[in-house]
């Protein structure tokens, strides 16, 4: 049962124009996550989810309708608000995970820290408790490439989580993994989501779709179906 | 981003682009090294033409028959003008109050002879004076007699040079020199004293000034040295020759007196405009630099799409993604500027242990402009590569098909 409202998309449409032709990527689309939800989006490629996602993300702005994000109407919002709000309640679990190759696992981590500009110390210590709890303390000193798929992207969730953000986006986290690594990754997202944070996945995963609280379908921009577990 | 952190992560670039690094490093470094090698062969320049300029003392006032402003160029060489410069006008401007000491000079090239050893070399026609105004030490024997102006011997002091080259290792006081068809007996030798206005003072004869007149045949002085008592009076004594010698010559102004200062501001403002158009030349080496710069930083901007996405996804403001690309130019500029300056200090240590007449050291003021016109121009170029970064939307960056 959830009571705070997180998230609230109000008729919210994103058009593209293609030559002279305008193509819409959602079209009205209203729609209610809560604080501590975990949301399945689902649904064929070129359907609007990863659209969706953007915009929930506050990587894109919706062409219109309102998106309120903790009761802040994020149209409103200049650059920086935006880019401010996004790395105090958003995290983001990429299916190329998306990690710089040059950094360590650790450092890799760090980085959202130094970009918000604390002190190393602080760093450290919550350093030390997400590579523990992501199981990675033996491998933090490794690069990207020295680590398999579900280290990755096991470092990528320790980059999302580190800034202890309120709501978690994952872009196809299992996409490019194999199964047990897969299970792996599923599970600590299901347990972060247990700790509160509010999970929106985007997934093909029938599977993984069918242990959310929720599964959005989506089909040709619209909400198609909405069903809870 | 804390500053200690930018640094780390734009090392973090740096090291792993090493090729682009190096190749960074070595334009800008070659840029610093010819501002400092430049400016510091301008500068030894400048400071072997004004020591040479400085040995009179700032006391000495010299008078050159003919006038620069009628002329149009510098007056005569030898002496010779419509109304030359006698020895009876050095005889009248000694008379002059604020004058302490005067010394005529009248030079030429003649053939010297010892004991069938022959050779050319330089006369100057001077007196006992002109010893004290050059600062000319002997290593042996006495300078010329202080005797009158207007009464010729046939005394020498010879230059050290001559002397081993004439006498070798045998004793040269008392000897008879010839010169062309006179002889002079030799009464000193002068100490190594080095050059002095582009003449080796080792190489030269000095006999009294009227001996040098009729060995020549010429009646007017080459130049004129004039010491005068205290330096407040130097205006004032100048300006008493110059009306003296226009009273003598009929009334026409046709001599130019010059103190040390002002030939050493006149000299040295050439100089100075010298330094700064060789910086200035050398300058545009850095721009060339400058220009690899953003070159460099458009093509890593280009292959780090992905990764601005990513740091603008997580928080990273378009001006802080600017100033990361700012910073990653600064720093690599930085470090070349360093080295560069470390390199041609190490060069120049090396071209002053092998050259003894002439030093070079670049100016406080071109080894710091080298270092910060490489950080200017690294900022100034990175500009835009920089501000194209900052400009792209982090969902752009993070769809590109290009980049890492």
């Amino acid at each position: 049962m959830w009571f705070l409202r997180m998230i609230e998309l109000r008729h919210i449409a994103k058009h593209f124009q293609v030559g002279e032709q305008t193509v819409a990527a959602l079209d009205d689309i209203s729609l209610r996550i809560n604080d501590g939800e975990y949301l399945a989006i689902m649904g064929a490629s070129g359907s609007g989810k990863s659209t969706l996602m953007n915009i929930l993300g506050l990587l894109d702005r919706a062409s219109s309708g309102e998106y309120l994000l903790d009761g802040v109407n994020v149209a409103e919002l200049n650059e920086v608000q935006r880019t401010r709000l996004r790395s105090e309640k958003i995290g983001f679990v990429f299916q190329s995970y998306h990690l710089i190759s040059r950094l360590t696992a650790r450092e890799n981590i760090e980085l959202p820290m130094m970009l918000a500009g604390m002190p190393v110390k602080l760093r450290n210590k919550k350093l030390d408790e997400v590579l523990e709890k992501l199981d990675l303390q033996d491998r933090a000193g490794h690069s990207p490439n020295q680590l398999s798929g579900g280290q990755r992207q096991r470092v990528a969730i320790g980059r999302a989580i580190i800034m202890k953000p309120n709501i978690l986006l994952a872009d196809e986290p299992t996409g490019n993994l194999d199964s047990k690594s897969g299970q792996t990754v599923t599970n600590l997202l299901e347990s972060l989501n247990a700790e509160g944070i509010t999970l929106i996945v985007v997934t093909h995963d029938q599977a993984m779709g069918a242990r959310s609280n929720r599964q959005l379908h989506m089909f040709d921009g619209h909400v198609k179906q909405q069903a809870s577990s | 981003m804390r500053l200690a952190d930018i640094i780390t992560f734009s090392s973090h670039v740096l090291i792993r682009q090493r090729f682009r690094t190096i190749v960074l490093w070595v334009a800008i470094a070659i840029g610093v090294v010819a501002i400092n090698l430049l400016t510091a062969l301008g500068e030894g320049a400048k400071s072997y033409v004004l020591s040479e300029f400085s040995l009179l003392g700032r006391h000495t006032l010299i008078v050159l028959p003919g006038k620069k402003e009628t002329t149009g160029g510098m007056p005569s060489f030898t002496g010779e003008s419509p109304r030359a410069l006698t020895l009876k006008d050095a005889q009248a401007i000694s008379r002059l109050s604020g004058v302490k000491t005067i010394a005529p000079l009248v030079v030429g090239q003649i053939e010297v002879s010892y004991a069938g050893k022959l050779r050319e070399a330089m006369v100057m026609g001077s007196s006992q004076r002109f010893f004290e105004l050059r600062h000319l030490d002997l290593a042996q024997g006495q300078t010329l007699p202080e005797r009158d102006l207007f009464k010729a011997e046939a005394v020498c002091v010879i230059g050290k040079t001559l002397h081993k080259e004439l006498f070798s290792a045998q004793p040269a006081l008392g000897e008879w020199v010839r010169l062309g068809d006179s002889r002079f007996r030799v009464i000193g030798v002068l100490k190594d004293a080095g050059t002095s206005f582009g003449l080796d003072m080792g190489d030269v004869i000095i006999i009294p000034v009227v001996s040098a007149q009729t060995l020549f045949n010429v009646e007017g002085l080459f130049r004129l040295f004039i010491d005068v008592r205290f330096f407040q009076q130097l205006n004032n004594v100048k300006q008493k020759i110059v009306e003296l010698l226009k009273e003598r010559h009929e009334g026409e102004e046709d001599v130019t007196v010059i103190s040390q200062d002002a030939m050493l501001s006149s000299v040295q403002g050439i100089l100075d405009t010298l330094t700064y158009a060789v910086m200035g030349i050398a300058s545009i080496s850095m721009l060339v630099a400058g220009v690899l710069i953003m070159n460099m930083m458009m093509i890593t901007v280009s292959q780090r799409r992905k990764e601005i996405g990513l740091l603008k996804a997580m928080g990273a403001t378009a001006r802080l993604v600017r100033n990361l690309f700012l910073y990653e130019a600064a720093l690599i500029a930085v470090i070349a500027g360093v080295s560069g300056w470390l390199f041609s200090h190490l060069l120049l240590w090396l071209a002053n242990s092998y050259f003894d007449d002439i030093q070079f050291h670049s100016p406080w003021w071109a080894q710091l402009a080298s270092i910060l016109l490489a950080i200017g121009l690294a900022m100034l170029f990175a500009w835009l590569p920089a501000k194209q970064a900052a400009s792209l939307t982090p969902l752009d960056a993070l769809q590109s098909k290009h980049g890492r």
